[in-house]
């Protein structure tokens, strides 16, 4: 072998910095193009998401933990009947396709939407929620029934809240699959949400909750954080500013 | 009223923000909110249709009403007639031919941008292919400076993205670090936060600063967070060098993104007070993206191609240093497709250019969309070719905090070497002095670890930024 010929693939020598992060470094370079190791993991990590969005949300074992936790939960659906229905009719994913039963007036309403990850939710949902319902009951809020929504967009939350004229939704929602994080779930908060009218502006946004993003328990922070502040303010979205400490927070699952 | 008879069928569309609607290239934006055209021959027909329109018309009839906008209102109140006048005989058609003809040299364009509106380039783009789309974009030139000069012919700039899930700075650096020993980051070193925190864009802020004054990069930083954080962390005594703000182009568009005019102006003034550019005071950082209006209910009857070059004329009130249209980010039910996501991102490069904005892409698409990297190669080269300002530089295409694809550190080096682009001057200076780039060929990195990095090398795997 002749070893004065330069090698086909430049390697990079930080590949250490990999520690840091999930994201793609370091990964040398043929010319000026990937090499062939890097482009592949690529294309099988897009494989991989794209299946992920169509995998369909399996809400029983959520029911039945929670049922197990002590806390009713219900059932729904969004007017998108299908998935295919779901990703082109964004205003039909926002609308419920029946009405919950009537029921005492409420605080909260805790609403488990799959979006575009029903991974998220199978990974996460459960042991969020586990962290969230008694901290919510803890500080005297009264809730409604734990509403699960297939085929659900954010915005569903409002039409949730509205029906039980809880002042406080929090919507827990799967967000758009990524290569790197597949099952990684959001969490809207609004106050005072009303359906039809409540925009992104009126929403806080806790997102990137999975293994090597944001902790539950941080996350659940944030939203304590923001709930409080909503509470005196008596608004919640961009002008609702997450001001919690973010000094030890930075940590990893 | 718009009527044409064509084919043995009567076509009528009852006013110009229909016939708009209906004479654009098909998109599911445009389908979801029912403005789209229900067949070809119904487009071509208002395609026809639009051609013969007289381009004062649009002064005439505004598409969304002056008194209900103020998106509307600036667009009427601030059109120059004076640089208008050249054309103002013309009709959208003879607007298509003239644009392509050799009457419009760079300087007619340059020129002429203050007397357009952004319905005037939405209708033009509309009957025009994409050849069109990108030879016309080619003639235009904008420069903008703040701490580099941006948008030079034979230029392509590359925005560094370092994103991180939870805004960890060794996460942001280790990132930051890829991308510059990339040759990327000249258009701006910009994070967007994973949450609204005010503490954490302060501290990515201080970053961003410690990093470009001790290699002494030309180059800019961002924290993409909402105009209202950057304000708050101004009046902490923050580092910001560019003001970032999403825009959409309906004043209710706009509302449900927690932004008006005089905000977006507050902001400026803000940033402009700190001085911080040392060789021009653009500020603003814009992003942009078809479907966004509608997605928030406040398309207004518009189709989202209109939608999208109004909010231009909200950019070029604030002299941005950067405009991007972030394409294929909002999603199938926007734009459905490679096809659709191509044709839009040239659009709106054609038109922020023609309006006289550094208009960059993010060339990018979801996972839920029907792209993928085969897709996002011809955008890349095509929005190259069209002269386009600047491109995102993610490593390995992989944005992990926001969950989406875009172009890589290695597809910048691979659209450069391909057209013989280079980086901004001041910034491509830094790059051989520090090694990064072949002492003899521009194009192609150097093999060498840079002697100045390997100190902070060693210094960041030794945890120096306070890993926790």
């Amino acid at each position: 072998m002749d070893t004065n010929k330069p090698p086909s693939v430049s390697p990079n020598p930080w590949a250490d910095l990999q520690q840091f992060t999930p994201a793609r470094i370091a990964l040398g370079r043929a010319g000026n193009s990937l090499p062939t190791r890097a482009h592949l993991d690529f294309q099988l990590a897009h494989a991989l998401a794209r299946d992920s969005v169509h995998i369909p949300v399996d809400f029983s074992v959520l029911e039945q933990h929670l049922t197990e936790q002590g806390y009713p939960s219900l059932r729904l659906q969004s007017l998108a009947d299908n998935q295919a229905k779901y990703l082109q009719r964004p205003d039909l994913g926002r609308l419920l396709a029946t009405t919950p039963p009537p029921s005492a007036s409420v605080d909260a309403a805790v609403v488990v939407a799959d979006g575009l990850s029903s991974q998220a939710i199978a990974h996460h949902a459960a042991a969020f929620l586990d962290l969230l319902l008694p901290a919510l009951q803890q500080r005297g809020y009264v809730l409604a029934p734990v509403c699960l929504v297939k085929h659900a967009r954010v915005a569903i939350g409002d039409a949730v809240a509205a029906h039980y004229k809880a002042k406080l939704c929090v919507v827990l929602v799967g967000e758009r699959p990524g290569l790197s994080s597949p099952d990684s779930m959001g969490i809207y908060f609004t106050y005072q949400a009303q359906a039809g009218i409540s925009t992104d502006a009126d929403r806080n946004c806790i997102s990137n909750i999975h293994h090597n993003g944001l902790s539950y328990q941080l996350a659940l922070k944030k939203l304590l954080f923001l709930i409080e502040e909503a509470e005196n303010l008596g608004y919640s979205g961009c002008l609702l500013k997450d001001e919690t400490q973010v000094g030890s927070g930075i940590t990893h699952l | 009223m718009y009527q044409r008879q064509i084919h043995n069928r009567h076509y009528h569309f009852k006013d110009l923000r229909t016939l708009m609607a209906k004479a654009t290239p098909l998109r599911s934006g445009d389908v979801l909110a029912g403005v789209a055209a229900e067949n070809h021959l119904e487009r071509v027909a208002a395609q026809w249709l639009l051609a013969d329109v007289p381009l004062k018309q649009f002064l005439n009839e505004a598409l969304v009403p002056y008194e209900l906008d103020e998106v509307t209102r600036l667009i009427i109140d601030s059109h120059d007639a004076a640089a208008f006048a050249p054309i103002s005989h013309l009709t959208v058609g003879d607007f298509r031919d003239w644009l392509l003809s050799e009457l419009a040299t760079t300087e007619a364009l340059s020129a002429l941008a203050p007397g357009l509106t952004p319905e005037m380039a939405a209708a033009v783009s509309k009957i025009m292919r994409l050849q069109d789309l990108i030879a016309v974009a080619k003639k235009c030139r904008v420069i903008t400076r703040f701490r580099n000069t941006i948008g030079l012919e034979k230029r392509l700039s590359t925005r560094l993205q370092p994103n991180h899930p939870t805004d960890s700075l060794p996460g942001v650096a280790a990132s930051l670090v890829d991308g510059l020993l990339y040759g990327c980051g000249d258009a701006v070193i910009g994070i967007n936060p994973a949450t609204d925190n005010l503490e954490a864009t302060h501290r990515l802020l201080q970053m961003l600063d410690e990093v470009i004054q001790r290699f002494q990069i030309p180059t800019q930083a961002c924290v993409l967070a909402h105009v209202t954080t950057t304000l708050k962390a101004i009046n902490q005594g923050a580092p910001v060098d560019l003001v970032f703000q999403s825009i959409a182009g309906t004043e209710k568009a706009n509302t449900s993104f927690g932004v008006n005019l005089g905000l977006l102006a507050e902001a400026q003034q803000a940033a402009l007070a700190l001085k911080r550019g040392t060789v021009g005071d653009n500020c603003m950082y814009f992003e942009t993206g078809q479907g966004s209006a509608l997605s928030a209910n406040a398309h207004a009857g518009l189709d989202q191609q209109t939608c999208e070059a109004r909010a231009y004329a909200v950019a070029r009130a604030f002299k941005p240093l950067l405009v991007n249209t972030v394409v294929g980010f909002i999603g199938p039910e926007y734009l459905y497709d490679g096809k659709q996501i191509i044709r839009a991102g040239l659009e709106d490069h054609f038109c922020g250019k023609l309006l006289g904005l550094p208009m960059g892409c993010d060339v990018c698409y979801t996972n839920h969309a029907e792209a993928d990297p085969d897709d996002m190669d011809l955008l890349l080269t095509t929005f190259a070719a069209a002269g386009g300002t600047f491109i995102m530089g993610v490593p390995g295409a992989d944005d992990v905090m926001l969950n989406y694809q875009s172009t890589s550190f290695h597809d910048a080096l691979y659209v450069r070497q391909l057209l013989r682009l280079k980086p901004a001057p001041e910034f491509e200076t830094w790059l051989h002095q520090h090694g990064i780039v072949d002492a003899d060929n521009p194009w192609q990195l150097a093999n060498t670890l840079p002697a100045a990095f390997k100190a902070s090398l060693q210094n960041l795997s030794g945890l120096n930024y306070g890993h926790e």
